[in-house]
């Protein structure tokens, strides 16, 4: 972990949806994290926590349509959010990619791979013909995939899913990116391949000295990548800790019962899994108070009251009023 | 993709076979007959039985099969009775006459009906959309004739824009080598024939591709919207590349799928000919003949012209067969 200025900081971002006729969904709400050069962070969550909304507001990818983004989101102290759309074009796939959750639909089915990956290289590096093919042949093969030139003539139907993710991340690094997003990458894949494919995002960032943003719900990925990590529960940061802090102690009981769901292959045989009670549709409006009462066993009367603040507690930040204490167990 | 054309062309063998089989009973099972509508209601008995021995209707059907399948395949139907002219002759006449009004009315219809519907799902729920939405349906629902009579007298009668009726001015003096009066005037040099051919054009393409039209721009417009919310397309977006390159790219090339069936069909209904549009602009084309051929019993007319059309309909569906492959790898034929 560096020291130096951050790479991305985001400020108190904020996504509401509206539809007509319908209710205002706040999907993220005052997030703010930062991302340092060369650091890994997760977003860890379940779904529905705007994680992906996030990564999506900072890319600019979200659609204009019934969406407000506030907050800031500087990128080399550019505000991202504010950025005319031609500006916006020249920094993604360029300064900032993004790796998409499933490799299936996120080809484009009638256009050769090669072309796919060609196509960033001739808008950001203005690189064409025999370069941009060769060019994009080296970075299959970077990313593992072999016989590259032929590859490049296949169509993304004929490529296996871990092949179609590497060939996804081949295209994310090609124009060498600053800061990578990784939204849930191995989710739609087999959980041998899932390990591959985060074992060469670790080395492809490492190599290249790029920023990562993983975003998962799989805290073993977080467990070996991340530096930081930011635990979301119903659009807000509810703990932010370094990993070493987050896994030897949670403090927050949503983070707590994340870990606690974890099967382990250290546990009695036979003994119970432990989810989280209720589910993630559970939630009280954070002007309410805190959305996770509904499904805390830590609840106390005070937290209905009114949304409780991210404070510093412990050496990191934390959003709980009665948070788990050393003593108390990780229901495991 | 040799094999598979060769293949397909094959198949049209049984196809018409099976075709001539079923028009020939259908034509014979219809009440009356070419020398009873040749001679009139009151002919007498011995007149019909002379016309018909001269045609050699008296014979058997399946004698009478015989006959025409073993000329057809020497691409000899025999002679019209109406006209009297080998049926070839007719088909050489009218065929290019509804080839070029068909062409016509796609050019009309696709050049039209896919920058609509793209546009109008870019612009969901606009006025543009609406627009497009509500005019599409009125092309549907409007009757051809009735649009074919209402365009001829705002545009050809009262504005005196375009010419009411026929393929060309008469008092142009015009050679024509392939029958389609566009070309002719181009290959020859005739360019003010050209440009004539192309006002009498004007109206009934209108006309005729109304409907074909009205489905594109629906059909493009659903498609579109579904691929601007498909994955790959925010990966393109992600990748920052113009928005040129991923409407061209990304989007149109995956949402013309299903519009390149839907002008397939299109195309093959217009290639049958237009008896509606070529009466109302007296065009001489191949649906208004057969739409006479029929009220005049004209076996070999119509036996003919819809052996030929059959074959018309299976090659344009081999053709985007063949073209749904180019753009579509996943179902590329081998």
């Amino acid at each position: 972990m560096t020291n130096s200025e951050p790479l991305l900081d985001v400020r108190d971002l904020s996504v509401t949806f509206t539809r007509k006729g319908g209710p205002t969904v706040r999907a993220v709400d005052g997030v703010s994290f930062t991302v340092r050069p060369g650091e890994t962070v997760g977003l860890v969550g379940e779904s529905g926590s705007g994680k992906s909304v996030t990564s999506l507001a900072v890319m600019g990818l979200l659609p204009r349509r019934g969406v407000q983004v506030g907050g800031q989101v500087l990128f080399d102290g550019d505000d991202l959010l504010t950025l005319p759309r031609d500006r916006m074009r020249d920094i993604r796939g360029r300064d900032i990619a993004m790796v998409f959750q499933d490799p299936m639909s996120s080809l484009n089915p009638v256009v050769p791979i090669g072309v796919q990956v060609t196509e960033v290289l001739e808008r950001h590096q203005e690189l064409k013909g025999e370069a941009a093919r060769s060019a994009a042949a080296e970075l299959l093969s970077r990313v593992g995939i072999p016989d590259p030139n032929r590859r490049l003539k296949e169509y993304p139907h004929q490529l296996s899913g871990g092949m179609r993710q590497r060939a996804l991340i081949a295209m994310a690094l090609a124009c060498r990116p600053r800061l990578l997003i990784a939204d849930e990458p191995t989710t739609a894949l087999d959980v041998t391949i899932q390990a591959q494919i985060i074992e060469l995002l670790k080395e492809l960032v490492q190599d290249t000295g790029a920023s990562l943003v993983m975003i998962t719900h799989d805290l073993g990925i977080v467990a070996g990548l991340c530096d930081n990590v930011h635990v979301m529960y119903s659009g807000r940061v509810v703990e932010s800790a370094g990993r070493r802090e987050l896994f030897a102690q949670p403090r927050h009981p949503y983070t707590g019962g994340l870990l606690g769901s974890v099967p382990r292959l250290d546990a009695p045989r036979g003994a119970p899994l432990h989810p989280i009670p209720g589910s993630p549709t559970d939630v009280l409006r954070w002007d309410h108070g805190c959305a996770f009462a509904p499904r805390c066993q830590n609840r106390v009367d005070a937290c209905l009251d009114g949304p409780p603040p991210l404070e510093a507690y412990a050496g990191r930040s934390l959003r709980c009023l009665n948070p788990l204490t050393e003593s108390e167990e990780v229901s495991v | 993709m040799l094999k598979f054309v060769v293949r397909r062309l094959f198949q049209l063998i049984p196809i018409l076979l099976g075709l001539s089989v079923l028009l020939f009973v259908w034509l014979r099972a219809l009440p009356g007959g070419p020398a009873q509508a040749l001679l009139g209601e009151r002919a007498t008995a011995e007149s019909v039985a002379r016309i018909e021995s001269l045609y050699g209707l008296n014979e058997p059907w399946y004698v009478q099969y015989w006959k025409f399948i073993s000329a057809a395949v020497r691409l000899d139907f025999g002679n019209s009775a109406r006209t009297n002219r080998p049926v070839t002759e007719e088909m050489m006449r009218t065929f290019p006459a509804t080839l070029e009004l068909a062409v016509a009315a796609l050019i009309f219809a696709v050049g039209i009906g896919i920058p609509l519907g793209y546009y109008a799902a870019k612009k969901y729920g606009s006025w543009l959309d609406n627009l497009s939405v509500s005019g599409s349906l009125l092309g549907v629902a409007v009757p051809v004739f009735f649009l074919a009579y209402i365009l001829k007298y705002v545009f050809s009668v009262q504005l005196g824009w375009f010419p009411t009726q026929g393929r060309q001015d008469p008092r142009i003096d015009a050679d024509h080598p392939t029958g389609l009066y566009v070309l002719d005037g181009i290959l020859t040099g005739n360019l003010e024939a050209s440009w004539d051919a192309i006002l009498h054009l004007v109206l009934p393409a209108i006309a005729l591709g109304a409907i074909p039209l009205a489905i594109i721009v629906r059909i493009t417009r659903a498609s579109v919207l579904d691929v601007v919310h498909e994955d790959y397309v925010r990966t393109a977006e992600a990748k920052g590349l113009w928005e040129r390159t991923i409407t061209r790219r990304h989007v149109l090339r995956n949402a013309l799928l299903p519009v390149v069936t839907v002008i397939g069909l299109q195309a093959g209904l217009l290639f049958s000919g237009a008896i509606l549009t070529e009466t109302v602009f007296a065009f001489d084309g191949v649906g208004r003949f057969i739409a006479e051929a029929i009220s005049n019993r004209d076996y070999a007319v119509l036996q003919g012209f819809i052996l030929v059309i059959a074959a018309m309909y299976v090659i344009v569906n081999l053709v985007v067969d063949v073209s749904y492959g180019l753009i579509d790898p996943r179902v590329r034929v081998r």
